[in-house]
């Protein structure tokens, strides 16, 4: 019977499973610790805990924990079918790890599954047993004392051919440099037989034999990618240097999901990354397909937008230039004492009682336009005026974070010199973590508002972008104030306060935009592709 | 020490001298271990007849394990056949020059395999895509990813 063979020819297999690089590991520890440090405090939505409406459920797998659960997989079929680890892990490559539909053909026909997939059949092979033996002591396969090797054309010593269970007999060599090329050359770890037209897998215990460890590393690593690459509820953390998967175990980024979901993720490491995109920050509450669109529309029009995201301006009253030096939008010349809004060049009083001048397009202006010239002037301005308040928050969040970096020196010698407590000096970080989380979505907000048709529905969103942009600019503008020891408990319960405000705030904005996605109340002003 | 690259030359090009080509293929130019050149006829009643096409191989350092880069030569000389799977500079999408490539192929096989491949045409004309492919393709065809859609080639 041939499973016996099959599990003489692969038994060598099962503790490639546990199998970790500790260099690697080592190497990766000191950047972790240091990017670490820039990233924002997260609430991640982690298993167990039900997830907020606009959240999805994931986890964060070091590549241990990823390896187990691979593992996992190919025990269970390894289990159902009686079969050795590697058969069942080549099954489910050849099956790009759905389980459900191996299992089923393979009841059907294993021998059918077992070909397709590569793997030897029941008959017309030489014994197993004699191959393993090749494998594992490179005996020769023919009985003559040399063996000339078709590929390298060269004579060897017999025992230097290798011969897989299709007969197929080359000298070691020869498969050495085939293995290491398609591994390091090509990322294939679906080695097959170097005959031509010959699908035989090339068994892991050859792959151990044959390749200096850095290969054999390299091969375990794209096995771990194969897996992560068919299955669509894992992805590898896209910043360089993280070796973390995210796992969404009730999610799948599937095109229908992805028009109303944006899955944003971290990883354990703190680095925020859209599931469904890979976009390395989060773009809720515009989903994937339309923040492709928006990113091209931008990278297109960067030479028309350029100017706006230049850190210098004029002030509207006397002309001297202005440097803006931290986020809030709130600006006070040098010179005149004017005081204006950064974005809109507006008078800053009517902005204190009257915000939404800033946050909504007059679409009557472009309505107006009679010939072809001002109604595409009316287009561009359209655009200029969501991209300035998307580009200005992207910029504003950098700014904030900039001077932060400057007040934390400063809240360390007051934390020495007041009665407060480390922890209780941390309000100001706690801040602007919230402040750059809402600028990010702020600006997401733009570029949806670009895209949105007009409705009900986009009144209501509007209200709520100017609601939070409203408190995050008076966030924002706390922060810019000066930190003395005589007022900094006023101004920590004052900061403390306007922080859960503006994460409230930021929170309603997301749940209602998912909300609508959810009811498909959401109206797109151009036609949007599947992602 | 001989690499794999010269042995295998050297052996594939013994081979040559001493049992001759198939008919329809001859050696243009082989000197050096670097590129060779070998002219194509395709005999009998085919779309080709009376043409002959020139096919140049270039060798990766550890040729056979990986393949070599063969086009057809598309000069004042010489031009690349009109065929749905040949572009007119020459590139050649086939998958045996690809992710098929095996190590046991030589450049007789390939010779061959491209042969028939003529042979078999049953309308003379460029891939849909040629002028886009053309105008931006690479030097080297191996730097293309081609989408095999045919299993003939
Ligand atoms: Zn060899
Ligand atoms: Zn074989
Ligand atoms: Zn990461
Ligand atoms: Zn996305």
């Amino acid at each position: 019977m041939s499973d016996d063979a099959i599990s003489d020819y692969y038994s060598d297999e099962e503790m490639e499973y546990n199998y970790s690089d500790p260099e690697q590991d080592g190497d990766d520890a000191d950047l972790e610790n240091e990017e670490e440090e820039d990233y924002a405090q997260f609430t991640p939505a982690v298993l167990g805990k039900r997830p907020l409406p606009w959240e999805v459920e994931y986890e964060s797998l070091e590549p241990d924990k990823l390896r187990e659960i691979v593992n996992k997989d190919v025990e269970h079929v390894a289990g159902i079918f009686g079969v050795e680890p590697e058969i069942a892990r080549a099954l489910l490559r050849h099956y790009k790890w759905n389980k459900e539909r191996l299992i089923e053909q393979y009841m059907d026909g294993p021998e059918r599954v077992l070909a397709a997939a590569g793997l030897p059949a029941q008959s017309g092979l030489p014994s197993f047993s004699n191959s393993r033996s090749l494998a594992a002591t490179k005996k020769p396969a023919t009985k003559s004392k040399s063996f000339s090797c078709p590929i390298c054309a060269s004579t060897q010593p017999g025992e230097s051919a290798m011969a897989l269970p299709c007969g197929h007999t080359f000298c070691s060599e020869c498969w050495e440099m085939y293995i290491t090329s398609k591994i390091k050359d090509e990322g294939e770890c679906d080695v097959r037989c170097m005959e031509e037209g010959c699908a035989i897998r090339i068994p892991t215990a050859w792959m151990k034999k044959l390749l200096d460890s850095h290969t054999y590393a390299r091969y375990q690593e794209l096995l771990l990618a194969a897996y992560v690459a068919d299955n669509r509820n894992f992805e590898f953390c896209p910043f360089p240097s993280c070796d973390l998967t995210v796992m969404t175990p009730n999610f799948s980024p599937t095109p229908s999901a992805l028009s109303t979901t944006v899955p944003t993720v971290h990883c354990g490491h703190g680095h925020t990354f859209c599931f469904g995109c890979g976009e390395q920050q989060d773009h809720r509450p515009l989903i994937c397909a339309v923040v492709k669109m928006w990113l091209r529309k931008c990278a297109d029009d960067s030479e028309t937008a350029n100017w706006i995201k230049s850190n210098t301006k004029e002030c509207p009253k006397c002309v001297s230039t202005i440097e803006k030096n931290g986020g809030c939008n709130h600006m006070t010349c040098k010179k005149c004492k004017h005081e204006f809004c950064w974005v809109c060049m507006g008078p800053w009083t009517e902005h204190g009682t009257a915000w939404y001048n800033c946050n909504r397009y007059d679409e009557k202006a472009g309505v107006d336009a009679r010939d072809a010239q001002s109604r595409s002037r009316a287009s561009l301005e359209r655009y200029l005026h969501y991209y300035n308040r998307y580009a200005n928050h992207e910029q504003s969040a950098r700014l904030d974070r900039e001077l932060y970096a400057k007040t934390e020196k400063k809240m360390e010698e007051m934390q020495i010199a007041s009665e407060l407590t480390w922890i209780e000096v941390q309000f100001a970080k706690r801040a602007v973590d919230e402040l750059v989380r809402c600028r990010t979505t702020l600006k997401w907000t733009y570029a949806m508002a670009f895209y949105l048709e007009k409705n009900n529905e986009t009144i209501m969103f509007e209200d709520n972008q100017r609601d939070l942009e409203r408190a995050v600019e008076e966030l924002s503008e706390l922060l810019e104030s000066p930190i003395e020891p005589m007022t900094i408990t006023e101004l920590r319960s004052k900061m403390t306060n306007l922080t859960v405000y503006v994460q409230k705030r930021n929170e309603i904005m997301l749940n209602d935009t998912a909300q609508k996605y959810q009811d498909g109340a959401w109206i797109w002003n151009v036609s949007v592709p599947d992602f | 020490m001989a690499t794999i690259l010269t042995k295998r030359l050297n052996k594939e090009l013994r081979e040559m001298q001493t049992h001759g080509l198939p008919t329809g293929i001859t050696i243009v130019r082989a000197d050096d271990l670097s590129e060779w050149l070998l002219s194509v006829e395709v005999l009998g009643n085919t779309l080709y007849e009376g043409e002959k096409f020139c096919l140049r191989f270039e060798f990766p350092h550890n040729y056979p394990i990986d393949s070599p880069a063969v086009t057809f030569v598309a000069d004042d000389k010489w031009t690349a056949p009109v065929h749905p799977h040949v572009y007119s500079n020459g590139h050649i999408c086939a998958s045996i020059l690809g992710p098929e490539w095996s190590p046991v192929l030589s450049v007789v096989s390939v010779c061959l395999t491209l042969q028939s491949m003529l042979a078999s045409c049953t309308s003379k004309q460029r891939p849909p895509d040629n002028d886009k492919y053309v105008s931006h393709a690479p030097r080297n065809p191996k730097n293309t990813r081609f989408h095999y859609d045919d299993d003939t080639v």
